[in-house]
């Protein structure tokens, strides 16, 4: 590999800066001792845990990324008034049911970030993931039309996500 | 503190504890393991969330300073929460959890279970 | 008006307590049994902070962090026991 200046002393700058705002959080202050030892602290922490990391992340489009978030955000609370307006009612309406979605996503991060949005979201929890990595098995709490469904995952959530890692 | 502040952390609070409450009565009530699964996972997750809210709203008033710590629980409950529900539903799969009878694409399962795509069932 | 309101969402966080504590004991498959923990730990977070606001103190707070951190960690460890009869591999 490769490893110009930067890189090499500074391996993970995003893990870093989100590392930096967690201290800054977990303290509740703004102080700049508090700055001043959050980054250290991070940086330490970069260069110990980068040889573990394969391979940095790549975020290709940070507003593609940003308006991603916002809309998981409303997403889930629609989600969670559909689930609780579902536990209130009487369990005869109730369809449970499994479903294969086919991914075209690949790489660990980008599966696994689908996988966490599926859970959160649509009334479904995803449940495995086949050996290949080629099929998202997901549990729906009520299932009406699996077609549908499989579409809301692919457009609604797999579709933003290739786009932002550009895969 | 004003009253419309102390109003909307009562009504955050309240909101937080029902779906808090709606969570749990979900995990008593659903039929099987995979029903119950949804309940925690989201109804709780938004009912801390709404808790931690008005925490955030109450302190940052009565203290005079932002307060945004609670902030971190709200993340990291976010981050786990579907984490944990993935684990739990493969412990389920490996362990052949019953399911209800009107359970829809029931073949899939032992797919699942195998890991293997879902045409060669 | 608050702390009334911090009265009447005790009980409900009791109340919902109470029902984990049926699924914990009820549940038909250990996997039922974790979820339920695991639903437990989260009700408790809300408790803390809600003791947490009646005492009018932030003290509680990491109190808070160390239960969602710790709770997450068993509930991983409980399920990789059961998947693998294993741990750390």
């Amino acid at each position: 590999m490769k490893t110009g200046g930067l890189s090499r002393w500074l391996p993970l700058p995003l893990q870093t800066a989100v590392l930096v705002v967690v201290w800054l959080l977990l303290n509740n202050s703004m102080a700049p001792g508090q700055i001043l030892l959050g980054v250290v602290l991070a940086w330490l922490v970069s260069l110990l845990v980068a040889p573990l990391q394969e391979g940095p992340i790549r975020v290709r489009r940070f507003r593609l990324a940003g308006k991603y978030l916002l809309r998981l955000l409303k997403d889930i609370v629609v989600a969670n008034f559909d689930v609780a307006a579902r536990i209130l009612r009487s369990r005869r309406h109730l369809k449970p049911g499994f479903v294969a979605v086919p991914l075209d996503i690949r790489g660990d991060l980008p599966v696994s970030l689908l996988a966490n949005t599926v859970s959160l979201t649509p009334g479904t929890v995803s449940a495995e993931l086949s050996s290949d990595r080629c099929w998202l098995y997901v549990h729906a709490l009520h299932l009406e039309d699996d077609t549908v469904l499989i579409k809301v995952i692919k457009e609604r959530y797999e579709q933003p996500l290739r786009e932002i890692f550009e895969c | 503190m004003s009253l419309a502040l102390e109003i909307l952390v009562s009504l955050l609070l309240l909101a937080g504890g029902g779906f808090m409450l709606l969570g749990s009565w979900g995990l008593v009530r659903l039929p099987d393991f995979y029903t119950r699964l949804h309940a925690p996972t989201k109804a709780t997750t938004l009912g801390m969330a709404g808790l931690l809210l008005a925490s955030m709203i109450y302190f940052s008033v009565s203290e005079a300073r932002l307060s945004v710590h609670e902030l971190l629980i709200t993340l990291f409950l976010l981050l786990t929460a579907p984490v944990s529900a993935h684990m739990l539903a493969k412990t389920a799969l490996h362990h052949r959890v019953k399911v209800v009878d009107r359970t829809q694409g029931k073949p899939l399962i032992d797919c699942a279970e195998a890991r293997r795509p879902p045409s060669s069932s | 008006m608050l702390s009334t309101v911090i009265w009447i969402v005790s009980a409900m966080l009791a109340a919902a307590l109470v029902m984990n504590l049926v699924r914990l004991l009820r549940g038909p498959d250990l996997s039922d049994r974790i979820l339920a923990l695991d639903t437990l730990y989260i009700n408790s977070i809300g408790l803390i902070l809600l003791f947490g606001l009646y005492r009018g103190t932030t003290l509680y707070f990491e109190a808070a962090m160390l239960i969602a951190m710790l709770g997450f960690v068993s509930t991983a460890a409980l399920c990789k026991y059961l998947l693998r009869g294993d741990i750390i591999e």
